[in-house]
């Protein structure tokens, strides 16, 4: 099965026609995902190597009939482009853009919630999913992973491919690989994912790798307790980081006694959720629950 | 980025949110002249990023001339935890009748602005929020609708404000949050938020974080903040557009992405060592980029040891082994490299490395190992 990107996947992608933007969605398409059209509007009627391109979103779905949305527009545009998806009936909006102001997120995320329930909104300042053998929605280096039961659900992009990749050294591979980023103000939570992955048979194991600043994985932890049967492991970066300074992600920030990698830590194993210490050690606590991949 | 206090008020005003009469000044004559010019009595203020100012020295009351000056040339200078005063913030005293407490900040479980005012003004909040959690009023607010002034009454009276300066404080909440939404802030404080012997309601100082991504569309905001404390290395690193945090120990670390650089950091950590930076070499970096970062962990004297930790995905192997050639050619370092490149064209990268021959750089083939190597040869330097 795989969670929110599968073979039923139509992506359009807005910043199509951008350097960034351009590369990889020929790279999603190369990996198999269905590509039915991008947004610009001074270049619409246009096409990127055969993908054709539209004025709005509204134009877009109407002629493509895309359900899935990538935004890779700047940050001062790009919550505006993915609200313009959600108006247009898109159910799930990607943005890849980092840098976009929390307010701008703030009034994305409670618009969409009121005026059109049924949008899911993942990112910003997210690597994207990628449905291993499926389809590639974003910039994740799919090469690496191939399909199996692991789903593993995270705040980073590099370091998704980092446990990812230790997963795939022992064998596992992933069902679904979900970036819900960086940012204060995410458009879906390590829970929202989390039920998912719950409901989706293909996962038997779910990894969530968290970070300091928020408290996301404490809410996380609370839900796992209440709600969920399958495994859960995790991952919290960002022990050693300093208070009061970012540490890269906009949402990384321990301030003053909250959002510390250690409450973190402590709020998920008293759920019983153990947690690894390093990469390595989450890949070894997937040994130990599963036993070796078949 | 956070604001110093007399930044902050100088928002507020904007916003015709009462603060008392004030002029910022960088010399002891500038802080006399300005003095005189307010009328005394004046409160002399350092404006440093910490808290802890008054128990320091950094907060003084000054009755005439002699005693402003005398103030200025002791804050002038004054060392307070690490921060050097180099600005000081004069202000007409004010009488006190009652310190109240406001702010606004984003409450990122609610994914809403969330509002908070107690009585309990002039003291650590975090505390009160503690021990009289009762005391603290919190109401979210929605972001599209806004503050309305009914809910801002209802704050006011909740937390138990002096009936007549409900009003009052209703207007300053209005306001504040107006400052919150308006010059897009992640936190608007006043702590304290005084009231009169004439029942006037003001900010006596503010507190005020704006958000570093919200800047493009805030011209007038830009350069804000205590850039005459900064880091050196952070300042050089914001003009270059790395994101580089300053840390006090004697490995540099390099690595693509905030997740990962962070879990790097803690990897070294676990195995001994401590990190004198973190620097995410971002999404996308090309040799040059990856050249003046570089040059800017090596900037740092303490450094004894680099590790280089890169997962590529849209960063290129390629592109980060070219960047450390280059590095290497240009700034000739004398410390150890470890590198880890794993990722988009790695197989490039090694190539471009090994054919190099760089001294001192060792190649490593996990994080784990490529962390516990660093450390060792961080501890052969000291």
């Amino acid at each position: 099965m795989a969670i929110l990107v599968t073979e039923d996947t139509k992506l359009a992608v807005a910043g199509i026609t951008g350097r960034e933007g351009s590369f990889h969605t020929l790279n999603n398409r190369k990996y198999g995902t269905n590509v039915v059209g991008g947004i610009n509007p001074k270049k619409a009627g246009t096409d990127v190597e055969g993908i054709p391109v539209f004025a709005d979103w509204a134009t877009c779905v109407a002629e493509s009939g895309a359900n899935t949305a990538m935004i890779f527009v700047p940050p001062p545009f790009a919550a505006a482009s993915a609200l313009e998806a959600a108006q247009a009936g898109v159910e799930l909006v990607v943005i890849i853009t980092e840098g976009i102001p929390a307010h701008d997120e703030l009034k994305l995320y409670n618009t969409v919630k009121r005026d059109h329930p049924g949008t899911r909104v993942v990112g910003p300042n997210c690597p994207g999913i990628l449905s291993p053998g499926k389809a590639n929605v974003g910039i994740i280096p799919a090469s690496f992973f191939r399909p199996g039961n692991v789903g593993v659900v995270s705040r980073s992009g590099t370091l998704t491919y980092q446990i990812g990749n230790e997963l795939a050294q022992r064998g596992f591979g992933n069902s679904s690989i979900v970036g819900i980023g960086g940012d204060p103000v995410p458009g879906s939570s390590f829970i929202d994912v989390i039920e998912l992955f719950e409901a989706d048979p293909e996962t038997e194991l779910i990894v969530m790798s968290g970070e300091i600043g928020g408290s996301a994985e404490e809410e996380a932890a609370e839900y796992i307790r209440d709600n969920v049967s399958k495994p859960v492991l995790g991952y919290i970066a960002g022990f050693t980081a300093p208070p009061g300074k970012t540490m890269g992600h906009a949402g990384a920030i321990v301030s003053g006694s909250k959002g510390t990698a250690a409450a973190k830590a402590e709020a998920l194993e008293a759920v019983g959720v153990k947690v690894g210490r390093t990469p390595t050690q989450v890949a070894e606590l997937a040994m130990e629950l599963l036993g070796s991949p078949s | 980025m956070d604001l110093l206090e007399h930044q902050g008020k100088q928002l507020f005003a904007r916003h015709g949110l009462a603060t008392s009469d004030g002029k910022a000044v960088t010399s002891v004559e500038d802080a006399v002249a300005a003095a005189n010019e307010i009328g005394y009595p004046v409160v002399v203020k350092a404006q440093v990023l910490i808290g802890g100012r008054g128990k320091a020295g950094g907060v003084k009351l000054a009755a005439d001339e002699a005693e402003a000056r005398e103030h200025a040339t002791n804050i002038l200078g004054l060392d307070i935890k690490g921060h050097i005063v180099r600005t000081l913030w004069i202000e007409h005293a004010s009488d006190i009748a009652t310190e109240y407490y406001a702010s606004v900040l984003l409450d990122r479980s609610e994914k809403k602005p969330l509002v908070m005012f107690s009585v309990e003004g002039g003291v650590d909040i975090e505390q009160v929020a503690e021990e009289t959690p009762e005391k603290l009023i919190k109401q979210t607010v929605d972001p599209l609708e806004g503050l309305t002034r009914e809910q801002a009454l209802e704050i006011a009276k909740a937390g138990g404000a002096d009936e007549d300066v409900v009003e009052g404080v209703a207007d300053a909440l209005v306001k504040l949050y107006e400052v919150w939404i308006e010059e897009d802030a992640s936190l608007t404080e006043i702590n304290p938020l005084i009231v009169t012997p004439d029942r006037q309601v003001k900010a006596l100082d503010a507190k005020v974080t704006l958000d570093g991504n919200a800047l493009f569309r805030h011209e007038e905001n830009q350069g804000l903040g205590d850039t005459a404390n900064m880091d050196p290395i952070e300042l050089k690193a914001k003009e270059e557009g790395v994101t580089y945090v300053a840390l006090d120990g004697d490995i540099g670390i390099l690595g693509n992405g905030a997740g990962l650089v962070m879990s790097t950091l803690d990897v070294v950590a676990q195995h001994g060592g401590s990190p004198a930076n973190f620097l995410d070499a971002g999404g996308g970096s090309d040799a040059e980029k990856v050249k003046q970062a570089v040059a800017l962990i090596l900037s740092n004297p303490n450094v004894k040891a680099v590790l280089f930790n890169i997962f590529g995905g849209i960063t290129r192997c390629d592109e980060v082994a070219k960047g450390l050639v280059a590095a290497f050619g240009d700034l000739k370092p004398e410390v150890p490299f470890v590198v880890r490149l794993d990722g988009t064209n790695d197989v490039e990268g090694r190539r471009i490395l090994e054919e190099a021959a760089l001294p001192n750089v060792h190649a490593a083939k996990t994080m784990d190992g490529a962390a516990e190597q660093v450390v060792a040869l961080a501890k052969e330097q000291s």
